[in-house]
């Protein structure tokens, strides 16, 4: 016994720590999440100790409604538009010559790795009312009045898409570089136009990418609270700004918990559906 | 006769939307260099060519703190998580299988949940305990979401192993730590490089997180210049921020060359068997 412990130990010592570290600043801190929604908060800010689901009825007041589904409709849009973008582009990659290929990967990449701060202080510098594509567009003659870009909810949608399209676009060139190319000579040879084949094949084909895509967008997309600050001037609060508002200026740590809750159900629930969509996938 | 002119109608649009999506991507990126070297102080127009503000943001106390900061916290973070990744990595391998499913799948917990609800998670544990948000915060959130990382790509290097090396060290008469720094460590060491810069660059492109995690006198770059977008901003943030770019670049180029070599040596050995 002590002879297989000694045996095990360095193992122990190997694994122990990045064990210990998830246990403490994963699992504990995410049970405390859950623990403070079902709890009432108090009028210091704080929390006390008494059990309730005020948090999870206060969600139902219209204005968190109109919150929820105005951030449910900003990521769908953002989704939607990714994919829309990012589909063609993605296959277009994927049918490039392979010495092209790795660098036009590589370019996508760039940028995301880049903070997105700065790259969305980028896009403040060139939206602003005083900006450079307002003084452009007036200095060539096209506008006579500065444009009001910044500070709408177009300009929050663009920054969403702009952030977020790297995510779509890796997951659909990976299933779109994966279809065997004599399914598409056989479409062709039988006669099946381009259209079809597409619709018929490609998009099938591809299913699990653009699921995975969509997900990957979307989840993050519902968090990105900074971006409704730097590109919508806060004006429509998203859930992102809701939560953040609860632990730091409402001081409603039940409420945003509760918010918190929702979000990982959410994610919870999207997980499941791709992991069925893979696992449907692969019987096929 | 129809097929030949389609194709020469789609030969223009596979290079113009690339060029045209890549555009989209870069445009605002160039735009905070180009007016890091602007002799004007409003991001408007470029007036004419100067470098002054790469000298004069050393004068920006809050700037350059704010800067040290993000490079202090990626540091030392990268550091610990790839210290603490690797050898979990390894210990990983030599583990029997229940174990190893638990936490290998408990690794990608932080990698699936939204990021803002990591924050908070942890700026309401840290309160708990009586921890303020400070620098040490910064760095240990910084761990918690680069290690599951490091420790997929270590191991992902680690998985093309062959055991009997290993044995035959042992059989050799070296001890586990012996082994461990003079056979395993050599041969996962790509690994552990592309773990580290994955680190790394995870450290210096978080906002989320660091905006819960960072105290006031513990504000990171990104953060200080969303503080300041609304109330205008001098170039000397964006001759801070071309230098940011600048290095995310570079690093992300070392990784891939790295990642290039593993490949080539993989493809060498495969040749030789």
């Amino acid at each position: 016994m002590i002879k297989k412990l000694g045996k095990k130990l360095p193992t122990i010592v190997m694994i122990g720590p990045t064990f210990f570290w998830l246990i403490l600043f994963v699992l504990i801190p995410l049970c405390y999440v859950i623990g403070i929604s079902f709890l009432t908060k108090n009028a210091y800010g704080g929390v006390d100790g008494i059990l309730s689901l005020q948090s999870y009825k206060d969600l139902f007041q219209s204005e968190y409604l109109k919150i929820f589904t105005g951030s449910l409709w900003l990521s769908l849009q953002t989704t939607i538009l990714c994919l829309i973008i990012g589909y063609p582009f993605a296959y277009l990659i994927a049918k490039a010559p392979a010495n092209r290929k790795k660098y036009m990967v590589l370019m996508i990449m760039l940028p995301f790795w880049i903070n997105s701060i700065i790259r969305i202080y980028g896009w403040n510098t060139l939206l602003r009312t005083e900006g450079v594509i307002n003084h452009l567009l007036i200095a060539l003659g096209i506008i006579s009045k500065p444009l009001e870009m910044l500070y709408t909810d177009g300009a929050v949608l663009l920054g969403m898409v702009y952030d977020l399209l790297p995510f779509t676009i890796l997951p659909l060139y990976t299933s779109i570089e994966k279809i065997d190319t004599s399914l598409l000579e056989a479409a062709r040879d039988l006669g099946a136009t381009k259209r079809s084949t597409f619709m018929k094949i490609i998009l099938p084909l591809t299913m699990p990418g653009i699921f995975a895509g969509s997900i990957q967008t979307f989840i993050p997309s519902l968090g990105l609270f900074y971006i409704s600050e730097m590109m919508g001037g806060g004006k429509t609060m998203y859930i992102g700004n809701l939560i953040k508002n609860q632990f730091l200026s409402a001081r409603n740590w039940p409420l945003g918990a509760a918010l918190s809750i929702i979000l990982i159900i959410i994610t919870l629930i999207l997980m499941k559906l791709y992991t069925r969509v893979g696992s449907l996938e692969d019987m096929a | 006769m129809k097929l030949k002119r389609k194709l020469k109608e789609y030969k223009p649009i596979s290079v113009l939307y690339p060029c045209l999506v890549y555009l989209f991507l870069y445009v605002p990126i160039l735009v905070v260099i180009v007016f890091s070297f602007n002799t004007s102080r409003m991001n408007i127009v470029f007036e004419g060519f100067t470098v002054e503000w790469y000298f004069k943001m050393f004068e920006n106390r809050q700037l350059m703190d704010a800067f040290r900061n993000t490079l202090l916290v990626a540091f030392f973070s990268t550091v610990i998580s790839v210290i603490m990744g690797t050898l979990c990595a390894v210990g990983l391998y030599k583990l029997e299988s229940k174990i190893k499913n638990i936490i290998s799948s408990s690794l990608y917990i932080p990698i699936v949940i939204p990021e803002i609800v990591f924050g908070i998670a942890l700026l309401v544990f840290f309160s708990s305990v009586h921890l303020p948000t400070s620098m040490l915060t910064l760095i240990i959130s910084h761990i918690t979401f680069s290690l599951p990382f490091v420790v997929i790509t270590v191991r992902s290097r680690i998985a093309g192993f062959d055991p009997s090396i290993l044995e035959a060290a042992r059989d050799l008469g070296a001890g586990e730590f012996r082994t461990f720094m003079r056979v395993t460590l050599p041969m996962i060491m790509p690994g552990v490089i592309s773990g580290g810069m994955l680190a790394l660059t995870l450290s210096l492109d978080d906002v989320v997180i660091s905006f819960f995690m960072a105290g006031t006198e513990s504000t990171t770059l990104p953060l200080k210049i969303l503080g300041m977008v609304r109330k205008g901003v001098s170039p000397d943030v964006n001759a801070l921020s071309t230098l940011m770019i600048l290095g995310t670049i570079a690093i992300m180029l070392f990784s891939q060359m790295i990642q290039g070599k593993i490949e080539k040596s993989r493809e060498a050995h495969s040749g030789v068997e």
